[in-house]
């Protein structure tokens, strides 16, 4: 018996991302609490709660650098199969943004971009790197092409994480906290570019505190607390009319900082 | 010093015989090396459980030891070789492990986000390793690097006490024992000679420091 706790919010394509019955310990910790949850193709779904709610964990879950304990992930229709080829072949079809960027640091710009398509996708060199310069271009970095990550603002690395997910040319993206480790005056050129992929229909699960964000570009907003979902509504109620005490709690601290 | 002078010859087939011991095993405990120390950090359970092992086991026999199992054990079990295949063996195995940890710490100093972000653009695990990880590794890894393999390129000597012939160390036997040379003039020499292999190696080092700091 799935669950369907979203009110519908427009005709979204099939389902993308499903989790079912989804369970998950770190020792005595209990961190997923029977979660489920499905994202639809296009549809941007924004993930929000307290510190130490499972968040990143959710969503590790989903391209399986976390395991679980049971239930089950599916993607596109297809488990997430155990760790291997099949796993890997998976995981290019998942975009992930982290919160630290993790850019490779002994590479350029370009060559972070193209090392999947050359590696993964079995580009060839050249296409790969005209690829990569149109999307650093369309993150505004491609004057950077040549550099070393250390030598680009957080800002701009972050555009070039996002970058290099989007050159594998992903089903879905998650992103993690992606605007929590940046200065104030980055934070925006980053939601910018996600906004735009947001309206060009791509699918996301994003982590965020940005409710702006969350406002403009998402579809549905999902409250986590203590491993637990315990509400998701469409943005605009959700903000507004927060059904849950837990949610109303949260809400009220984060808009007074 | 007239008994360098004497037995130049005898010195540099020597000193040539101890190069060519050093650059295989060099080659070999590399090889070997990084494929335990991806053993190590393999998420199969299993590899990292032989990895461990390994390392272990190998690590803390002495070295003599390691060489008289080589030379007296296997033949017993049917294994056969010639003195020099199975002292450069040892060799190899003992030094193996050592380059096992040097690699593995500079490994642990690759941020492991990196690895995520590799791992989650589709790159298996072996492909990880060598396009994001190990580049970055070695880096931290060669000062380390380096004083494993010249304690390598001296432990090479301990092949010719063995019996290993022909090699710079067994060369003073010979001059020593069979032609009754004194046995300081005769040693320095073989020093000199193990300087002459050890001096370039550290200065090569140095430079491939150097070389790969700049790209951080
Ligand atoms: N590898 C791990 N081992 C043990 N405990 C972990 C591990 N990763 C996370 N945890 C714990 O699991 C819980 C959920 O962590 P998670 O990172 O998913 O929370 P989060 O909602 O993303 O929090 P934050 O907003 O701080 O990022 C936390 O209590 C955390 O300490
Ligand atoms: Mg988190």
């Amino acid at each position: 018996m799935s669950e369907e706790t979203a009110p519908s919010q427009g005709d979204f394509g099939r389902p993308l991302v499903v989790l079912d019955r989804v369970e998950k310990h770190f020792g005595d910790l209990h961190v997923l609490k029977n979660i489920h949850l499905t994202v639809h193709a296009g549809e941007v779904m924004v993930v929000i709660g307290p510190s130490g709610s499972g968040k990143s964990t959710l969503c590790r879950a989903i391209n399986r650098l976390e395991t679980i304990d049971s239930g089950s992930i599916t993607l596109d229709g297809q488990e997430l199969p155990e760790e291997g080829k099949d796993l890997a072949r998976l995981r290019a079809d998942v975009g992930m943004v982290f919160q630290s960027f993790n850019l490779f640091a002994h590479k350029t710009i370009l060559e972070n971009i193209t090392l999947g398509p050359i590696k993964v996708r079995k580009v060839n060199a050249k296409q790969a790197e005209q690829d990569a310069m149109v999307l650093l271009d369309r993150v505004g970095v491609s004057a950077q092409a040549e550099k070393y990550p250390a030598q680009l603002s957080g800002g701009q690395q972050q555009r070039v994480a996002i970058a290099r997910a989007l050159a594998m040319k992903p089903k879905v993206m998650l992103f993690d906290e992606p605007t929590s480790a940046l200065d104030p005056e980055m934070i925006n050129e980053v939601l910018d570019v996600m906004t735009g992929l947001a309206k060009e229909g791509m699918t996301m699960v994003v982590v965020t505190h940005e409710m702006g964000f969350a406002r403009r570009a998402a579809n549905s907003v999902v409250f986590m607390d203590a491993g637990e979902i315990v509400e998701e509504n469409d943005p605009e109620s959700f903000f507004t009319h927060p059904e849950s005490d837990r949610a109303r709690d949260f809400l009220s601290k984060i808009i007074t900082h | 010093m007239d008994a360098v002078t004497e037995n130049f010859d005898l010195f540099l087939s020597g000193y040539w015989t101890s190069l060519k011991i050093c650059l295989i095993a060099l080659i070999g405990s590399l090889v070997i090396g990084t494929i335990i120390a991806a053993f190590r950090v393999s998420p199969v359970a299993p590899l990292r459980w032989a990895g461990t092992t390994y390392v272990t086991m190998v690590r803390n026999a002495p070295l003599t030891v390691l060489l008289f199992f080589f030379a007296f054990g296997l033949p017993e079990i049917g294994i056969r070789g010639s003195y020099w295949l199975f002292g450069i063996s040892a060799l190899i195995i003992y030094t193996s492990a050592f380059v096992c940890e040097a690699l593995r710490a500079g490994i642990n100093s690759v941020s492991s986000g990196q690895a995520e972000a590799a791992r989650a653009i589709g790159l298996p695990f072996v492909a990880t390793l060598r396009e994001v990880i190990l580049p970055q590794a070695f880096r931290t890894s060669v000062p380390p690097l380096g004083s494993v393999l010249i304690a390598m390129f001296k432990n090479s000597a301990v092949l010719g006490a063995f019996g290993v012939g022909g090699d710079l160390f067994s060369v003073s036997e010979t001059l020593t024992s069979a032609r009754g040379y004194a046995a300081t003039p005769v040693l320095v020499g073989v020093a000199v000679g193990y300087l002459l292999i050890t001096l370039p190696a550290g200065a090569f080092l140095a430079f491939l420091e150097r070389k790969t700091a700049i790209l951080r």
